[in-house]
């Protein structure tokens, strides 16, 4: 007798890509706008990148109906902790509470491949990458999603991230500009699109300083 | 008020069809330094009497952001008002969540009278000893509520509560008429006044309250000490002597840090929920 199993999932993957790159004095993130389901496309518009904190910025692929579920929790657990603190939450305390949000629902994950991003404290770009039930890790780079095979190997040629394992620990921190960051996403962007049938139609960066959020859009091959 | 036989619980009716503990919670609220609260059609002003314990002591918070578009002054037990708050926090917080909109007003003060309700018919409960003065913003307007220890709510155009608010009242009943179509510096300015006639007599600086704002496209925030003394410059006119003296006393109580924001500029840019 064989394991019964499900006819019905409650996951569904909406499949894209999220990547981001932390700098000295800046973060940029950056996510295509496809979201399709098996071989169709839903949309071409839809933003990955939401904006959780003033120095803290969400990007995430998978099933985007629990990336909304997820934003939502965390902007309302943003409130209660401004309530209390009198000040917005920094990005690694942000990263904390990503990551216990997502191990509360260890037994049914949210089905998010997130990468958090923003300005640290001291001003400095930092880039937290996570799995879908909430191990993370403050890195230089991070790419995640259905391209993120094809777009972390040439990340890592490029920004030559020093192993952790190394000591005494270095930065993750790139030495690049921020245009040179920004003009390496588009890059980066434009190969994944050339392969990965989930990539691709708009490009939506978003380069965050101490002064303030600015955003760009680019376009993608939409076949 | 007379003690008597019926008023050691909040669960004994007086013969005369009264709950005296509940009359007792009232009296609370009026030993309280006084709030103010008074709306226009489309902005809401939250003011209060900022009373120190001592000279050495910061002054109590009594004014609670609630959300972008609520706001609430109180008057009385504080801590029973500071827990209320975290209470109506987190209402706005959950409505939020589950309808992706804002809490409308009425809603809220119906929740918070049920809850001030509930301690009126529990033998092994005490009603909370603080008055709340509601202001918000939603879809129906501008509103102004007044929620009591006993479970009731009121609607108001103008209140004020706490102690010798009835001098505020007497300023706002004349006033009041004329706050429904009011500009928003006009409304402020009127606030400030009500502050004033609590003061009975006393100089008004800007160090002596707290003001709040909220209206249409306009999130609840706290008006600086910079444009609260704008205002007061414009109808008061103190001699230099008499301002020199007092500020150095309201300087003293202004340096201890506490977590009430100094009202300088810069404060708001930083810290959205500040005080």
């Amino acid at each position: 007798m064989t394991k019964q199993h499900a006819n019905w999932s409650p996951y569904d993957n909406n499949g894209g890509t999220c990547v981001a790159i932390a700098g000295s004095d800046y973060c940029v993130i950056a996510a295509d706008t496809r979201m399709s389901t098996g071989y169709s496309i839903l949309t071409r518009d839809y933003s990955k990148i939401h904006k959780l904190a003033d120095k803290a910025v969400l990007s995430s692929s998978g099933f985007q109906a629990d990336v909304k579920a997820l934003q939502k929790v965390l902007k309302s657990r943003h409130l209660v902790y401004q309530h209390q603190h009198n000040k917005q939450m920094s990005c690694p305390a942000m990263a904390q509470l990503l990551s216990n949000t997502l191990y509360f629902k260890r037994f049914f994950p949210y089905y998010a491949f997130n990468v958090l991003s923003g300005l640290d404290e001291q001003g400095k770009g930092c880039v937290f990458t996570y799995d879908a039930v909430g191990s993370y890790e403050k890195v230089g780079y991070s790419a995640q999603g259905s391209g993120s095979t094809l777009i972390m190997p040439f990340l890592d040629n490029q920004l030559k991230s020093p192993s952790p394992l190394l000591l005494p620990a270095q930065d993750a921190i790139t030495p690049l500009s921020e245009p040179e960051a920004v003009d390496l996403v588009k890059t980066v962007f434009a190969s994944a699109t050339e392969r990965d049938i989930y990539t691709g139609d708009k490009l939506e960066i978003m380069i965050l300083k101490a002064d303030g959020i600015r955003t760009e859009v680019m376009d993608l091959r939409k076949d | 008020m007379f003690r008597n036989q019926y008023d050691t619980d909040v669960t004994t009716w007086s013969p005369t069809g009264r709950l005296f503990q509940v009359e007792y919670a009232m009296e609370a609220v009026k030993q309280g330094s006084a709030a103010i609260g008074l709306r226009s059609r489309s902005h809401v002003v939250l003011a209060c009497v900022n009373k120190a314990q001592s000279e050495l002591s910061s002054h109590q918070k009594k004014i609670f952001k609630v959300d972008d578009h609520i706001g609430v002054a109180i008057a009385g037990l504080t801590a029973d008002g500071r827990v209320l708050s975290r209470y109506m926090r987190s209402e706005a917080i959950n409505h939020s969540f589950t309808y992706e909109s804002p809490l409308p007003v009425g809603r809220l003060v119906v929740h918070l009278a049920d809850k001030a309700q509930v301690c009126t018919q529990r033998s092994w409960k005490r009603p909370y000893g603080v008055g709340l003065l509601v202001g918000g913003l939603d879809e129906s307007g501008a509103h102004l509520y007044y929620n009591c220890p006993s479970g009731n709510y009121f609607e108001y155009q103008a209140f004020a509560i706490g102690s010798r608010s009835q001098a505020a009242k007497t300023y706002l009943e004349r006033r009041f008429e004329s706050f429904g179509d009011a500009s928003r510096e006009d409304l402020i300015k009127d606030a400030i006044l009500a502050v004033r006639e609590t003061l009975q007599g006393e100089t008004l600086k800007s160090s002596l309250c707290t003001v709040s704002v909220l209206g249409v496209g306009e999130p609840f925030h706290f008006l600086d000490q910079e444009t609260i003394q704008k205002v007061i410059d414009t109808f008061e006119k103190v001699p230099e002597d008499e301002e020199g003296e007092a500020g150095e006393g309201e300087g003293e109580a202004e340096a201890a840090p506490a977590e009430h924001g100094d009202g300088g500029a810069g404060d708001q840019d930083v810290a959205p929920m500040e005080m």
